[in-house]
């Protein structure tokens, strides 16, 4: 009863709060690290350095009138925000954490569940976040919403098959799509696999910029012309909805950065005994602070490069982005097979 | 029993939402309908023990044909309203007919050929590997390596029709 029902509950009930607060604070990094960039002071005023500024703004957004346009698809109007928003939450479920450690005198797993096809149902359920923003485009019934669904639609496909088949190359090094697998084979293998699929690691890299809609590739909500894009129409707490989902999917894309290419929960040269003084440090902290180093660079990328032109990006996507992919993919196969 | 409950049940919902797909007018809500009812068809293949199938069906159908229609019906006009596309040459009769007489095969498929279908269990236990991806990939790269390989022909004879169509100057 215990350990079938209440610690899955409560890790839930965990990783998802502790996944919105990190949101709220994510959105704090990204406006202070860019007034630095910048040199400006960023939010200073609520609580010492702007330390509160999330919780003033959340309280802000749920207080501001909720409008729905006259002439939108009030359903669709509705369910999108939502439609974004679960996907880039229940990924969660598949990322872990750290291994199996023993708490209060019972082994407990630092992570929700592991299938022996999480990779595969993380890139599934990303798939179907596509939805919220093409579904907020059209239901609005406005002209720039619509563009920039448009655009993100067809973004977020072509990005989707560079990543994916990034992805096939680890699952190539791995020899499995569990993620808990993916962290014990790196760690057999005494090699991040950063290391050994740098192509892989840079062409997955671009390819979450793209697909979650960051800068440089933030072209679905281009401020100077699409006047904020797919989100245009949508007000208060819905528009937050958006905004909740777009950095919950950062966070997402760093965790399997993380797994993927970063050996996951593991201390940098796990096989080093004269390393093991590091072990003090709980595993969970190592993934958080890996994942912290990616989440970093994106708020850096974005104060750093300007914006991709349309053609530009659908350029680099299919013409370069792609063909590397899978002239990776092939050659992993090859280098595999060659060493079995 | 629990079984059949959860089976019946998600049967109920991808019937209703397919009926929904093709009754609804406003054609993004049908499109919409019918990634709910691809969603419960993974749903089906997760209770009976596939999830590699289910992941796939999420991944190939929810997420990327769909989205594909989508992009066709927006780029469409479609705000013209259905009764407009009332065909002149419509065979209400034969429609009829040709309904009748699937709905009798199938109540005879249904009274006579349950006993004959095998049991597919068996097969998956002879394999070689565990696992529901390795066993996918075994058989597909095994006992059904030329249906595989003719799908694959045929999806590049598609795609390079597609390029010929759509490139004035090759």
């Amino acid at each position: 009863m215990i350990d079938g029902f209440v610690i899955p509950l409560l890790k839930i009930v965990i990783v998802l709060n502790a996944t919105l607060v990190g949101v709220t604070y994510m959105v704090l990094l990204e406006r202070k690290v860019i007034a630095w960039a910048q040199s400006r002071l960023g939010p200073m005023r609520v609580g010492p350095h702007g330390i509160l500024q999330p919780i003033a703004d959340a309280v802000k957004l749920m207080l501001k009138e909720d409008i729905t346009p006259a002439r939108a698809d009030k359903w669709v109007f509705t369910v999108a925000p939502i439609i974004s928003m679960v996907p880039a939450l229940i990924v969660y479920a598949v990322i872990p954490f750290g291994p199996e450690v023993s708490l209060f005198g019972r082994q407990v797993t630092l992570y929700i569940t592991d299938i022996n096809v999480g990779l595969l149902y993380i890139v599934s359920v990303a798939s179907v976040g596509v939805y919220g923003i093409i579904l907020a485009g059209y239901a609005s019934n406005s002209k720039f919403p619509l563009l920039a669904s448009l655009r993100a639609s067809a973004q977020l496909i072509s990005y989707e098959v560079a990543v994916t088949l990034t992805l096939v190359s680890v699952v190539l090094m791995s020899g499995t799509l569990s993620m808990v697998g993916i962290v014990r084979a790196q760690e057999s293998a005494h090699l991040w696999f950063a290391f050994a699929q740098p192509l892989a690691f840079g062409i997955f890299v671009i390819g979450s910029l793209a697909e979650t809609n960051r800068a440089p590739f933030d072209l679905p909500e281009a401020e100077q012309e699409l006047t904020g894009g797919f989100h245009t129409e949508y007000s208060g707490m819905r528009f937050a909805l958006f905004f909740l989902a777009e950095y919950a999917n950062m966070i997402v894309v760093s965790s399997v950065a993380t797994t993927l290419f970063f050996g996951g929960w593991l201390r940098p040269f796990p096989n080093w005994a004269a390393l093991s003084f590091l072990d003090f440090i709980p595993s969970w902290t190592w993934f958080l602070i890996k994942s912290f180093v990616f989440l970093y660079f994106f708020v850096w990328v974005r104060a750093t490069l300007p914006r991709y032109r349309y053609d530009q990006l659908m350029r680099l996507g299919w013409k370069l982005l792609i063909p590397l992919a899978i002239a990776n993919l092939v050659l992993t196969g090859i280098i595999r097979v060659a060493l079995l | 029993m629990g079984e059949a409950i959860a089976f019946y049940t998600l049967a109920a919902f991808i019937l209703g939402f397919a009926v929904l797909v093709i009754t609804t007018k406003d054609t993004v809500h049908s499109v919409l309908f019918l990634v709910l009812d691809f969603l419960f068809v993974a749903a089906l293949y997760v209770m009976l023990n596939a999830p590699f199938l289910a992941a796939i069906q999420v991944l190939v159908y929810a997420g990327g044909i769909v989205v594909l229609y989508l992009f066709v019906v927006m780029l469409v006009n479609l705000k013209r309203l259905p009764e407009a596309f009332q065909d002149p040459n419509r065979h209400g009769r034969i429609g009829l007919i040709l309904s009748v007489a699937v709905l009798l095969e199938l109540a005879a498929i249904a009274a006579l050929g349950v006993g004959s279908v095998a049991p597919v269990r068996t097969a998956a236990r002879a394999l070689p590997v565990t696992g529901n991806t390795e066993q996918v990939g075994w058989m597909l790269y095994t006992s059904y390596l030329i249906p595989f390989e003719i799908a694959s022909m045929l999806l590049l004879v598609a795609m390079i029709g597609a390029i010929v169509l759509a490139k004035r100057e090759l």
